[in-house]
């Protein structure tokens, strides 16, 4: 069940691009340690995927996977609080950027081995299958994934055993530093191609475009289709991950990067929306993710001496490795 | 009494387990027409949906099973070949491992490896013939060795149902051994198990090697009295049990199927010396330091722990002694 309403889908990319640039702020400002990968410029791509699932529907995202949580529907102030290490976070502080995860809303996971959701989000959607379910899930990788032997092996299995799994493709150009063209022998969509997967391409730049490429192939996965890929170009407005805000790296000319940017999701998107309901979506999407740093920002950290809760599901305590 | 192979112990252990729980599966290579001989029949019994067998993908099919498991299904995938585990420590350590912290305590990785013919299977060289158990007990993941069809059955069926993952090494030495056993039950983790009581000496000796070390100390019983310790599960490892076994000989030697450096033998001396004034320096039988088991027959055993080896340590740990 689609959701087509151009305002949500806006609210979505919106909400996605402001939670990134504060969560920047929060970075430079030493509240969030570690840095982040920003999603920043590929909004368009998680909520364009994410308008087209149900409610019993999964995924899994990758390293910079902060949109994937959020357009599933994850609390942007619980999101954000992982992202400070607090207990109120969706992980308890135990996951961070990387890792936030929200297995109550089928996000079973940001990752940061890079091609890894491929095979978990293949098994996942095969499990609930055999449960009597109508799932379908969504693997989200970038560009550089498509040269890990993990994430060919998923497109084998997913293909052979007629998973229903969409395949989503980020594609901006580089993985880290290294651009496609020095990376990729053949061509993405090819991949997809070899193991009998079908693939298109789409600018992942309009959440639209996204929307009803993904609608399609889950609507052709949920009459019994197999696997299908999405290659979705898209251009990251920022940096690979906010070290390079301290460490700047010279890999991308400035004219492509301006290039890149004039193509912004959310501004294409908002122009679809009228001025006011536009301006009601940015104010209500501030008052948001003020909230949201609020409640980050006030809630207690972690208590060291719960380092390893969580370890075992099972209850198995672990030694300590004081003397 | 019936008697009952290691082997058809394990095939049990899956067949009980996939008939008491739908949530259970079973797959890997070869499952199906059961070319470890351990999976045999079972393809019949609950169909090809629930003992699936895979493309050469183990990448694939490890994250595979983390992702039913994470859907809240059981799986039990069969490596057939033990050196498999280097090419999915990825997945088993990175992902099932570290699901259930990383998410906060969100889920569980209920995902059992059972790897039948770990170790040397003589004449099967340097890539098929790895003990990996202490990388699994270095990064926490369960592992559990079994000695007999009765622990072999008994761990299996609790490897499964545990909501962790496990990897369940049932060393090639092992497989066919038979014993009489009456009654088939769980056996808990952590708990290891006294074969024959002694009083000057202990020896741990891990999975088949628990049947070289009884023979070793029978050979020996005229002129020293040796207690056998087999832990079943080396982590998490009953050191209570081995400190209480220690305590009374006062003495230690471990017989160890891994390579010496950081393992397992290294681990339960520091945890045991930690704990108790021993009467004489502990030993260690290994496999040499970065051992690769060779082709050659001769040299294949030449680089597996000994009995030889086990009774040199055990008269130079009660000689060292007062």
């Amino acid at each position: 069940m689609t959701d087509a309403d151009p305002v949500r889908l806006y609210r979505t990319v919106r909400l996605i691009r402001r939670f990134e640039e504060r969560a920047v702020e929060l970075v430079h400002g030493g509240q969030i340690v570690g840095g982040i990968h920003p999603y920043l410029g590929q909004e368009g791509i998680a909520a364009g995927v994410c308008a087209a699932l149900d409610a019993d529907d999964v995924l899994a995202g990758t390293h910079r996977g902060h949109g994937h949580v959020l357009a599933r529907g994850a609390d942007p102030a619980r999101m954000l609080a992982e992202l400070c290490g607090r207990v109120t976070g969706l992980n308890a502080g135990r996951g961070g950027s990387m890792h936030a995860a929200d297995l109550s809303i089928g996000v079973l996971g940001a990752n940061a081995i890079v091609g890894a959701s491929g095979a978990i989000i293949t098994g996942a959607v095969w499990a609930h299958r055999r449960q009597g379910r109508d799932t379908v899930g969504v693997s989200f990788f970038g560009d550089g994934a498509v040269n890990e032997g993990m994430l060919l092996e998923a497109f084998n299995l997913a293909a052979l055993w007629r998973v229903p799994v969409l395949f989503v493709c980020e594609n901006n150009g580089y993985a880290t530093t290294m651009p496609v063209s020095g990376a990729v022998a053949g061509s993405i969509a090819g991949r997809a191609a070899a193991f009998g997967i079908p693939a298109v391409r789409v600018d992942g730049q309009d959440p639209e475009t996204v929307r009803v490429a993904a609608s399609a192939a889950v609507d052709r996965m949920r009459a019994g289709g197999g696997p299908e890929l999405i290659e979705a170009r898209t251009y990251r407005f920022d940096v690979h991950h906010t070290f390079e805000h301290v460490v700047r790296l010279d890999y991308r000319p400035p004219d492509e990067v301006t290039r890149g940017r004039a193509r912004d999701p959310v501004r294409i998107q908002g122009e679809r929306l009228p001025d006011t309901d536009r301006a009601a979506v940015d104010a209500e999407v501030e008052s948001t993710l003020d909230a949201a740093v609020r409640f980050a920002l006030t809630s207690p950290g972690p208590d060291p001496a719960d380092a390893l809760t969580y370890l075992y599901a099972s209850g198995l305590t672990a030694r300590t490795g004081g003397g | 009494m019936p008697r009952l192979s290691y082997r058809r112990a394990l095939t049990r252990a899956l067949g009980d387990e996939l008939a008491r729980d739908e949530a259970v599966f079973l797959l890997g290579e070869d499952v199906q027409v059961g070319a470890s001989l351990v999976t045999t029949g079972l393809a019949k019994r609950f169909g090809t949906e629930r003992v699936r067998d895979t493309p050469l993908s183990e990448q694939a099919f490890t994250s595979f099973a983390t992702g039913a498991a994470l859907a809240g299904l059981r799986p039990v995938i069969e490596f057939q070949i033990p050196s498999l585990l280097f090419l999915v420590f990825e997945q088993i350590v990175n992902h099932a491992h570290k699901f259930p912290l990383m998410t906060g305590g969100q889920c569980s990785v209920p995902v059992t490896y059972l790897v039948p013919g770990s170790g040397s299977r003589t004449g099967w060289a340097g890539q098929h013939s790895d003990h990996p158990y202490s990388l699994f007990a270095h990064v926490g993941v369960v592992t559990v060795v079994p000695a007999t069809p009765a622990d072999a059955y008994g761990l299996l069926v609790t490897a499964i149902r545990h909501d962790d993952p496990v990897v369940v090494f049932a060393p090639a030495g092992a497989m066919d051994v038979r014993d009489d056993v009456d009654d088939l039950a769980p056996v808990p983790l952590g708990r290891g198990r006294i074969h024959r009581f002694g009083d000057d000496v202990t020896v741990v000796a891990i999975g088949h090697l628990v049947h070289d070390a009884l023979a070793v100390a029978e050979e020996l019983a005229d002129q020293v009295s040796v207690e056998v310790f087999d832990p079943r599960t080396l982590y998490p490892f009953d050191i209570d049990g081995l400190t209480e076994s220690v305590g009374r000989t006062g003495r230690l030697v471990v017989f160890d199927d891994g390579n010496r450096s950081c393992g397992m033998a290294a681990e339960i001396i520091a945890s045991v010396v930690e704990r108790v004034r021993l009467l004489a320096p502990p030993r260690r039988v290994t496999r040499p330091d970065g051992a690769v088991l060779p082709f050659a027959p001769a040299l294949d055993r030449a680089v597996q722990p000994g009995r030889d080896q086990l009774a040199t340590a055990i008269h130079l740990t009660v000689k060292d002694g007062p």
